[in-house]
């Protein structure tokens, strides 16, 4: 057409164009659509900003302050009456703070003498250092009376100026770091004496009064607890719930009554479980408190419905050709589901069952009601020892005034997010290298 | 001896009748009958009789032994007079059980020449690291130590008997192994009953919710009516110090309600309309390389914990708004660090995920057809949406905001960390109020004897709630089934 001659073309008199609102539409359309994308702006900055402060706030957790002193395990500090061959308990009870503080007060050049200075030391080394000397000793008895390098945990103030998070600009009666401090903090930065290492003692430590020794050892094992029983229970469970409902169930009363119970257990409230959980479990079958084994038993009622529909979801994914192949085989209708169907819905039933279990390790509220707020500072031997679990951990420290407690809790949200994050890629994972579409 | 032991040794007795089982089944097939099931079956069919019964016995022993102890005690326990110094008779029992229980720490040597007063007892029991109230009286030691012979002996006779019944069901399971015997159909009818089992979980749970809540509830509603705990307006429920009796606190249900609800309005407003329009972009504009990058993202949000949620609100966001109020006003600031404003929106943020994969589902399940009819009339893109798929979509929208809306009202841990602890009615969303889930947690964490009205009145919040959310969900799950009817 391009070729054809434009004065050859009808000539026709330009009709004024009808107004029928299309700069009009135009203009809602373009509205339209910017209210998605703000719409969904909003909801990514909102992500953005949570974890951007959330890390912000939590990252300096992982790293802790420490002073390497030589300490000399003086026998006049710690056994003066030299009973400790007859009297075990002398070697527990031993001043062991003041061999930290002597070997400081030597490490600073501050004569023994000077009773206002040394004062003024008070509360510069982290009473968990008393725990840490007594380890020491009790491995080692002949440590007694020789000289080695100890790195002691300093206070979590002084960790906190070490970090730099303390406002040095207020004045010295209002912040909880004294000038002299400061002094001698430089002066130990100068030597090499003070340094941040790696804080292993946050993945350790179990609950303690004070920040610097406090950390999620007990709240980690206690959710691995509980993420076992989870799945030892819940897995088999609701892979057989949905094998029958699926596959056997006939069409009645009594299989609608089922579905509608597991549709509406899905949406019923985290703190409704805990309650039956106190009162069934705890109250009524005399279960222990605080313990794993109950909060397991809590988070796999909750979890149940979440497995028994994405279970279901995949058995129903596969193609029924699978299924009359495999009868035409001479197969029961047993040796059907478990030869055949289940082997090929297992990526789907174990992406649903990751997930199921990542929402089980960040539900809190019902733990809260078993007891889970608990202090426990010892490691859980069994899943029926008190323990406590990692957003419970969080929980209680959100409920501390210090404010290196909000820094270990952002630090240990950090660590609860890596790990769902964790559990969330492998199902992802899993799904987009198994999953076969028919 | 001990359940645990005799359920291992039953176990193993189940494991040695499978290996001989499968033997035996094995051996006689010479290739002159046509087997009717393979060997294995006759081998898990000589396992399951062989435990099943015997498990179930033990189960029933237990029970039974238990209950016939407790009747013993009381019937050994002296009559009850008046200057009993033991308040009740269950506490008197129970006493005496945990005296047992602690008897049975003791070796034979002491056990032999037990002391016949508790103050004597006491140290004896201390050393072994048993502590035992100090109001055990001394006419208990010899019935709890009764109690204890008793006990073992029947426990013998239920483990004996078990083992026998173990034994003679894997006996009878070998009597039947033959060519022709239908062990398979057997194997896999039990099979079908542990099936049918795990699914009736769920029923079992939702009674156990139900049941559970409503016990603790009518005993709550001896002590206060419940007139006063649905219509009442005050909530102060006045932790009273153990055993002073006298002071009644009141317990308003209606402070809390209006909380719960004031809080998930405000997050519903949030995230309804974002959620909506997220999932309408996703699904209509979006490219799908955009698609593949947001949709994820916008997942993300969902796994994020609520509790991470409300220390993000409580620690960052509730004190941001506070300083922001503050410098708007020049002075005082006028949203309070917990609020109304802060828990809702935070909580809507949370909710978006959940209304835009709802909405989603329901958007993509509009026919086809009605969409490109609509296109090729001219409309534009957001005119079909608008004027088309979204009438069409509305009633399963309508169902997802129901389910959305009982996950605000169920929600905890945003609202007990940025909601606030006080039960207020006020219609300013810049002040706290408190919601029901607020107070369940409040009630129950914190160490109180548990027959108080101030901590069964959590059980009657907590079957409020269930019974509110149970409206709503089955209301949506059926609108949302309607719906997706219509389209298929």
């Amino acid at each position: 057409m391009t070729d054809i001659p434009m004065d050859t073309m009808v000539r026709v008199a330009a009709h004024p164009r009808r107004d029928i609102g299309l700069k009009a539409r135009y203009a809602a359309e373009r509205r339209f659509r910017i209210y998605g994308v703000v719409a969904i702006s909003v909801g990514l900055a909102f992500l953005a900003i949570m974890l951007v402060t959330i890390v912000s706030k939590g990252y300096t957790a992982f790293w802790q302050t420490t002073v390497s002193l030589p300490i000399t395990f003086d026998e006049k500090v710690i056994d003066p009456a030299n009973k400790r061959g007859t009297d075990p308990s002398v070697l527990i009870k031993a001043n062991y703070p003041k061999l930290a503080e002597n070997a400081l007060i030597a490490k600073l050049g501050i004569s023994p003498d000077n009773k206002p200075m040394i004062q003024k030391l008070k509360g510069f080394l982290s009473e968990g250092a008393r725990v840490q000397l007594r380890d020491i000793v009790a491995a080692n008895p002949s440590v007694i009376g020789t000289t080695r390098d100890v790195n002691i945990l300093a206070a979590a103030n002084l960790d906190s100026a070490f970090k730099g998070q303390i406002d040095l600009g207020v004045e010295e009666a209002r912040r909880k770091v004294s000038d002299q401090q400061i002094a001698w903090m430089n002066k130990l930065k100068a030597d090499g004496a003070m340094a941040e290492h790696f804080n292993t003692g946050l993945f350790t430590y179990g609950a303690s009064s004070r920040p610097e020794t406090s950390g999620m050892g007990v709240a980690i094992i206690g959710s691995f607890y509980m993420m076992v029983i989870v799945l030892l229970l819940a897995l088999p469970i609701g892979v057989a719930a949905s094998i029958y409902l699926e596959e056997f169930a006939k069409k009645n009363r009594f299989t609608d009554l089922i579905e509608v119970n597991i549709n509406n257990l899905a949406a019923v409230p985290s703190i409704v479980f805990g309650l039956l959980g106190l009162a069934v479990f705890i109250n009524f079958l005399g279960m222990p408190r605080s313990a794993a084994f109950v909060g397991g038993l809590v988070l796999t009622l909750m979890t149940l419905p979440t497995i028994i529909i994405a279970t279901r979801a995949a058995l129903a994914a596969v193609p029924p050709s699978i299924r009359s192949a495999a009868l035409g085989l001479g197969a029961s209708k047993m040796q059907m589901v478990f030869q055949h169907i289940l082997p090929l819905a297992a990526p789907g039933i174990l992406t649903g069952t990751i997930i199921g279990l990542a929402r089980a390790l960040g539900e809190t509220a019902p733990l809260l009601l078993i007891g889970m707020v608990a202090f426990v500072a010892d490691y859980p031997k069994t899943p029926f020892d008190p323990a406590t679990a990692l957003p419970v951990q969080i929980y209680m420290w959100a409920n501390e005034a210090e404010r290196a407690f909000v820094e270990r809790m952002s630090g240990a949200i950090i660590i609860l997010l890596v790990f769902l994050m964790a559990m969330n890629i492998t199902a992802i994972v899993l799904r987009r290298r198994f999953e076969r579409r028919w | 001896m001990s359940s645990l032991l005799v359920l291992a040794i039953v176990v193993a007795i189940g494991l040695v009748a499978f290996f001989i089982g499968r033997q035996r089944a094995a051996a006689q097939d010479d290739g002159r009958v046509k087997p009717h099931s393979r060997a294995h079956y006759h081998g898990w069919w000589a396992f399951l009789l062989a435990v099943l019964p015997a498990l179930l016995l033990l189960a029933a022993w237990n029970i039974g032994s238990s209950i016939y102890l407790d009747r013993h005690i009381h019937a050994a326990l002296p009559e009850r007079t008046a200057d009993s110094k033991v308040a009740s008779e269950a506490l008197d029992v129970s006493l005496v059980k945990s005296l047992a229980k602690g008897l049975r720490q003791l070796d034979a040597g002491t056990l032999a020449a037990l002391p016949a007063t508790f103050a004597e007892l006491q140290p004896l029991l201390a050393a072994k690291g048993v502590a035992l109230a100090s109001d055990t009286q001394d006419y208990m030691i010899p019935i709890a130590a009764e109690a204890n012979t008793v006990q073992s002996r029947l426990s013998l006779i239920g483990a004996a008997v078990t083992l026998v019944l173990s034994i003679a069901g894997a006996l009878y399971a070998f009597r039947q192994i033959a060519p022709r015997a239908r062990a398979r159909n057997n194997v896999e009818r039990l099979m079908l009953w542990g099936l049918l089992a795990a699914s009736t979980i769920a029923i079992l749970t939702t009674v156990g919710i139900v049941l559970s809540m409503l016990f603790q509830t009518i005993t709550f509603f001896e002590s206060v009516s419940p007139m006063s705990f649905f219509f009442g307006t005050v909530w102060d429920p006045r932790f009273a110090a153990a055993g002073s009796g006298g002071s009644q606190g009141q317990f308003g249900l209606i402070p809390l309600l209006a909380g719960t609800l004031y809080i998930a309005a405000v997050a519903l407003l949030v995230a309804v309309p974002v959620g909506l329009m997220s999932a309408v972009y996703m699904s209509e504009y979006a490219t799908p390389r955009v698609r593949s990058v947001v949709k994820p993202a916008l997942e993300l949000l969902a796994g994020i914990p609520t509790i991470v949620y409300g220390i993000f609100a409580v620690v960052t966001l509730g004190p941001f708004l506070r300083d922001l109020s503050a410098a708007l006003t020049g002075g005082s600031p006028f949203i309070q660090g917990q609020s109304i404003f802060t828990a809702g929106l935070v909580m809507g943020v949370m909710l978006i995920p959940v209304v835009s994969s709802l909405s989603d589902d329901i958007i993509t399940a509009v026919p086809r057809a009605m969409r490109d009819g609509s296109l090729g009339l001219g409309a534009t893109r957001s005119e079909t949406i608008k004027r088309v798929i979204l009438p069409a979509a509305l009633p399963g929208i309508v169902g997802a905001i129901l389910l959305t809306a009982s996950r605000a009202i169920g929600e905890t841990m945003i609202v007990v960390l940025a909601a606030g602890v006080a039960a207020n009615l006020t219609i300013n969303p810049f002040e706290a109020m408190t919601t029901i889930t607020v107070k369940i947690v409040n009630q129950l964490t914190g160490d109180l004897e548990f027959n108080s009205p101030q901590t069964l009145v959590a059980f009657a919040l907590g079957l409020t709630l269930f019974a509110l959310t149970l409206v709503m969900n089955i209301v949506a799950l059926y609108i949302v089934r309607k719906y997706r009817e219509q389209y298929e």
